[in-house]
């Protein structure tokens, strides 16, 4: 009987212990939580962002918008970046 | 002894904080502490029934940091322990009655005649919950294995972080290890590293825990019971003994008792 319950665990997904369902769907919500929380969390990677991608990219730094969502089963960090124009890269 | 003021929160209700106060303080009492326990859930008062001292309140914590009695006056003295006081919510007040300065004021002022002050946080995050970590050195967060107490844990994980108590430590209450076993239940490990803080102690699930409560008796009275013995186990551990966590098995805690029926009876 346990291995028969082992063995239809393993082997469909669908009957995952209920407990690591509950973990994954915590670690997903706590993403969330976590950053909803901190709105700083979020404008400060913003400013790192731009920073970066300014050295490359001519970007609308006002209508740049950044945020996490969910996708499936997991939680995606969605970037919408408006781009001006590319910088001329000088090769030296 | 330099005394402190542990403030014992969760988020979330119905996860054991009044249980946990009135277990740990009685525990520390057993161990010859002076424990004030400070009930600071006000309107929804709960810890004087589960101490069993509900009959003899006069006054409560609004009259004391309004300054109609004297703290020593409202303080209730314990049946069973000489050092262990109650001070009791009001029933009838609402939550903005006190102000997290008042708290901390009447927090300070008993650290003087106290070597443990133990705080019982109301639920929630609000008006209640700011007053109660208001004095705090220390805080101690109870939740149970399920993803609505975890969740809220780390919401409260994160407000008393902002609150500069970073040290929080994590109960685990009511884990059932049957449960755990076949994949039911988040294991003590899923939750640390979900939350990422230090855990204080493991209470499993007990009957015996409604049972006090309906004598209101702390179950760290009754020998014979599990969560009793797992609060007492965390009662030294907060008064710094280094004690390892205990694994809830079923089958080992048969054993252990099999093998104490043996030595008393020989």
């Amino acid at each position: 009987m346990v291995l028969l319950d082992f063995l239809t665990r393993f082997f469909m997904k669908e009957n995952l212990p209920s407990k690591d369902v509950a973990r994954e769907r915590l670690r997903l919500v706590l993403v969330h939580d976590r950053a909803s929380v901190s709105p700083e969390f979020i404008n400060q990677m913003k400013e790192d962002l731009i920073k970066v991608i300014r050295e490359y990219l001519d970007i609308d730094e006002e209508a740049l918008q950044v945020s996490l969502e969910n996708e499936d089963d997991s939680i995606a960090l969605v970037a919408n970046i408006p781009v001006r124009g590319m910088r001329r890269v000088i090769n030296q | 002894m330099n005394s402190r003021v542990l403030v014992i929160t969760s988020g979330k209700g119905g996860v054991g904080k009044t249980t946990t106060t009135a277990n740990l303080g009685t525990a520390l009492a057993m161990m010859d502490y002076r424990v004030v326990l400070i009930d600071t859930d006000i309107g929804l008062r709960n810890l004087d029934v589960v101490m069993g001292l509900e009959n003899r309140i006069v006054f409560d914590i609004v009259d004391v940091v309004h300054g109609n009695c004297k703290p020593k006056q409202a303080l209730i003295k314990d049946k069973r322990h000489e050092g262990l006081h109650l001070l009791p919510a009001a029933q009838t007040k609402d939550k903005t009655a006190v102000t997290p300065h008042q708290m901390k004021n009447l927090t300070n002022e008993l650290r003087k005649d106290y070597d443990f002050i133990l705080v019982d946080c109301p639920a929630g995050i609000e008006q209640g919950f700011k007053n109660a970590i208001a004095g705090a050195d220390d805080a101690i967060i109870v939740a149970t294995p399920e993803v609505s107490s975890v969740r809220d844990a780390d919401r409260i994980v994160g407000l008393l972080e902002a609150a500069g108590l970073t040290n929080a430590r994590l109960i685990i209450n009511r884990l059932r290890s049957k449960m755990v076993k076949r994949g039911d239940m988040m294991d003590i490990d899923d939750i640390l590293d979900i939350l990422s803080i230090d855990l204080l102690g493991v209470v499993p699930e007990d009957e015996s825990i409604v049972v006090s409560t309906n004598r209101g008796e702390p179950a760290v009275l009754d020998n014979s019971s599990r969560a009793g013995l797992a609060y007492r186990r965390i009662a030294r551990r907060i008064a710094g003994e280094e004690i390892q966590i205990q694994n809830f098995d079923e089958t080992h805690w048969i054993m252990d008792r099999f093998k104490k029926m043996l030595r008393l009876a020989r």
